[in-house]
């Protein structure tokens, strides 16, 4: 057993709304190790009588946080684990977890310099935000765009800081969908993303991205089937599926 | 003495005709999971191969292959990230069938099972045989979706599903154990979900720096 992904009794040291349905826990970890952004953690829980659940978790803060982690968690309809952690969870309390995990939706994965082109659903931006702390809190300033397609204003997980962060950062676009429900004179996307949503971000950037594509299954096949059809090459296209199966 | 979250306690039955493998839940839903896009082959383009430790390799076209024997399955699935579905309902064609068209070579110990698109990964072939895995070309009586795999996937139900490659090109027989695509991103090599096989340090010969795959 590698002593790194044995499970490990973590603290909660913060717990931050994000959304009505969204949380933040922040984890203070016994043996925390550097995370690439992108990766995930799993999270058990245990009854008394000896069930156990277990599910995975995006990694919403940098690695330069050390010891500790922020998980984002979505709360599930009848949600065995999201239920719990939004109802029985209070900070000081303790929750086993294993990680990080995942070495293939990570940024960087080629050159940190190379245009990024990330886009997200609902919480599927969780771990694009990870991405975006860690180029901030690096200094790099490759530019780099984040789609994000939401259905109400009161559903934009981290607004403020996406907000700040685009105003202060001129080499960073934020472009929000709004796909049900807009805020009042809003201008800008209300649909769902299509070829020409992403072409005009494609077109932000000076050449051919990396790109990310994260949220619920629809929205990633279609994006990642749309950015094909743009002309960037499959390994430049990395998905996740992130969202309610359940969990 | 374990951990025990106070006030935590199982939201669904856990007492089911089915048994769930340890941290798995039930879904009803078939997800999609996948590292890049969706590749979409054309029927006139694709096949499928057995090659590497044969004493001669085996392509068939769709049409050929589609006229194979199938049988139906409905195995219960499991995902390593956490989900299981029961009874799913297939139609394909049994690994045995496959393996009555080739000779495999004696050193012949694994099987790197390669895609379109890309994706590959590696099993004992111990564990293709003996009705324990299929090439699955219907799902639900419908010709297999492409987001799902079609049109043709490997299901080997018993390992966690990474193992159960999508958009299928063939199978490569080799004497040593090389890791596919998730297994060189720290993966388990065999990913028993009854052993709760996830990642390379879960694994009974897992080198001690399994961790840095990762």
């Amino acid at each position: 057993m590698s002593r790194l992904l044995d499970w490990q009794l973590a603290t909660v040291t913060a717990i931050r709304p994000e959304t009505p349905h969204v949380k933040t826990f922040t984890l203070r970890l016994p043996q925390w190790t550097a995370h690439r952004a992108g990766q995930h953690y799993d999270l058990r829980l245990t009854a008394p009588d000896g069930y156990q659940a277990e599910r995975s978790y995006s990694v919403a803060s940098p690695p330069e946080q050390t010891g500790e982690i922020e998980l984002t968690v979505e709360l599930i309809a009848e949600g065995e684990v999201s239920g719990y952690l939004f109802d029985g969870v209070a900070v000081g309390d303790q929750l086993e977890v294993r990680g990080p995990i995942g070495g293939y939706f990570v940024w960087p994965a080629g050159p940190p310099d190379a245009p990024l082109l990330l886009v997200a659903g609902g919480s599927g931006v969780v771990p694009l935000m990870a991405m975006l702390r860690h180029r901030q809190r690096t200094g790099l300033r490759n530019l780099a765009v984040l789609l994000f397609s939401v259905r109400t204003p009161e559903e934009v997980i981290y607004r403020q800081e996406l907000e700040a962060l685009a105003a202060a950062d001129p080499s960073f676009t934020l472009l929000l969908t709004y796909t049900r429900q807009a805020p009042p004179g809003w201008a800008g996307y209300r649909r769902r993303l299509d070829a020409a949503m992403l072409a005009e971000a494609v077109a932000h950037l000076p050449g051919p991205p990396q790109c990310y594509v994260c949220g619920p299954t629809g929205l990633v096949e279609s994006a990642a089937t749309l950015l094909q059809a743009q002309g960037l090459p499959d390994a430049a296209i990395r998905t996740e599926r992130f969202g309610p199966t359940g969990g | 003495m374990p951990f025990i979250n106070k006030g935590f306690h199982a939201k669904r039955p856990t007492d089911g005709a089915h048994k769930l493998p340890p941290g798995q839940y039930e879904t009803p839903d078939f997800p999609v999971l996948t590292a890049g896009p969706t590749p979409r082959i054309p029927l006139v383009n694709w096949e499928f191969r057995l090659e590497g430790l044969v004493e001669n390799p085996v392509k068939w076209s769709w049409n050929e292959f589609s006229a194979l024997p199938m049988q139906s399955f409905n195995p219960d699935i499991h995902c390593v990230t956490k989900w299981s579905k029961f009874d799913t309902k297939w139609r394909g064609v049994s690994l045995d069938t496959l393996l009555e068209h080739v000779q495999l070579k004696p050193e012949a110990k694994f099987v790197m099972a390669f895609s379109y698109g890309g994706y590959t990964t590696n099993l004992p072939l111990a564990d293709l045989r003996n009705g324990q895995a299929f090439i699955g070309l219907e799902y639900d009586g419908k010709p297999l979706a492409p987001e799902h795999g079609g049109p043709a996937r490997l299901v080997v139900p018993h390992l966690y599903f990474w193992k159960s490659a999508k958009w299928m090109q063939g199978l490569r027989f080799m004497a040593e154990n090389e890791p596919g695509f998730w297994e060189d991103n720290g993966y388990s090599m065999r990913g028993d979900p009854w052993k709760e096989e996830r990642y390379r340090s879960d694994d009974p010969d897992a080198p001690d720096e399994a961790h840095f795959r990762l």
